[in-house]
């Protein structure tokens, strides 16, 4: 076999190995894909509750809660990125990390300091190499969030908002996240978590109902405080696994132009292949042609 | 028919139950609650207890609930917990254990959640 035929053959090894395994990948995120927008779909049933009990208490009472109210010149922001752990997913990261960055100049143009808060490794790495600072960062749960991770998230943002400012707090809470749309597109997007805009929360319900006039117990300033933060928990739950869906469904479409590419790239080597092949063979032909006619000339030129 | 009302527990990663009862009693923090038919719209904060819903049909569902919300309007009662579950979902011998453990380590938040998980499942 000539050396060119052999480096092709080398190359289809390779390149049909490579295949096999994103194509293995881009099946186990399809499966992913789908689990976690069950979870997501699962959630949806206490957010609804929430939102409007929460809807409720806003508009029902005229209740002042440093969650719900507007510094009157806000100084410092928090933004919390929602990244990956783990990469292999299109842009799926560079996304959310530009989106980020893009929202942090936005606030630091209008005069505010900026603490980053990061979930994923991938968002860490980008920060720590550019040796950003990084008030404080999660990772290992990225592709299966549960409840209890976003909580260990919003503890510490919670707490920052309802620290003053002049001791260390922080007025605003941004939380940059991918949002699933479908599954070809997802979008990194910013949104501002706190303080809670109650009639933007109003109107994430339907339209005409009106709510009913409801009795708190103990009193509507206690339940305003236990229901605001577990809004924010569920907040950052719903944007977790929207993150996570939003990882597979990337890394299922990386992994499926990966396969495809590998296809082409086999077809393409086996053709040169072939050609390699056919010249050897070609090459060989002319070889023993151009050698049997040199013997036959000379023995013809000895003969006579 | 007697008068029923629409229940729906959630917890946050699931729903747990949902269907229509005649009574629901539980544990707000200023004490227990009973809810019937027709109460006037309510939204108390919930204590780490047992909830008991009695159905329509006569029976008797009763969940441990772990942090969370009671909220009734138009005869639609929400319970919103953190954590839920149905007493036959308890694992009575390994609460048991769950319970020595955290006695033993004073782990106060576990003992409770173990205590109200146990009582949960023999009420049933």
């Amino acid at each position: 076999m000539g050396a060119q035929l052999r480096v092709y053959k080398r190359r289809i090894r390779s390149v049909t190995a490579t295949k096999k395994i994103t194509k293995a990948m881009e099946m186990i995120a399809a499966s992913r894909v789908v689990k976690a927008q069950r979870k997501v779909r699962a959630s949806a049933p206490y957010a609804t509750e929430l939102t409007r009990a929460v809807t409720a208490v806003g508009t029902g009472s005229n209740t002042k809660h440093p969650l719900t109210t507007e510094a009157q010149t806000p100084t410092r922001s928090a933004v919390l990125l929602l990244t990956s752990d783990r990469g292999l997913a299109g842009a799926f990261n560079s996304n959310a990390i530009k989106s980020a960055e893009q929202l942090t100049a936005r606030l630091e143009a209008e005069g505010k300091e900026v603490d980053t808060y990061i979930v994923g490794r991938r968002g860490l790495a980008h920060y720590n190499f550019r040796e950003r600072k990084v008030v404080e960062s999660w990772s290992g749960f990225t592709d299966e969030p549960s409840y209890a991770d976003a909580k260990k998230v919003a503890a510490p943002l919670i707490e920052a908002i309802e620290t003053e400012t002049a001791d260390g707090g922080v007025d605003e809470l941004h939380i940059v996240y991918t949002e699933f749309v479908s599954m070809m597109t997802q979008t990194a997007l910013d949104a501002r978590l706190l303080p809670l805009r109650l009639e933007e929360v109003a109107e994430e319900k339907p339209q005409g109902e009106i709510l009913p006039l409801y009795d708190f117990e103990p009193s509507a300033e206690d339940v305003l405080d236990a229901l605001l933060p577990r809004y924010v928990e569920s907040r950052i739950y719903n944007a977790l696994l929207q993150s996570a869906a939003s990882k597979h469904a990337a890394t299922r479409r990386a992994m499926k132009s990966a396969t495809d590419n590998a296809g082409e790239l086999i077809n393409t080597l086996s053709r040169l292949a072939n050609a390699a092949r056919q010249a050897e063979i070609t090459q060989e032909i002319s070889e023993i042609v151009g050698g049997a006619s040199a013997l036959a000339d000379a023995t013809a030129g000895s003969d006579r | 028919m007697a008068a029923e009302l629409h229940v729906e527990l959630v917890a946050a990663d699931r729903q747990v139950w949902s269907g229509e009862a005649t009574l629901v009693v539980a544990r707000t923090t200023s004490g227990d609650i009973g809810v019937m038919p027709g109460h006037q719209p309510l939204l108390g904060v919930l204590e780490s207890g047992p909830v008991t819903i009695r159905t329509s049909d006569g029976g008797t569902v009763v969940a441990a609930v772990h942090g969370g919300f009671i909220s009734f309007a138009d005869n639609k009662l929400s319970l919103l917990a953190e954590t839920a579950e149905l007493s036959d979902e308890i694992d009575v011998q390994r609460e048991q254990r769950e319970l020595e453990r955290a006695k033993a380590e004073g782990d106060a938040t576990a003992e409770r959640r173990a205590d109200v998980r146990l009582r949960a499942a023999t009420a049933r």
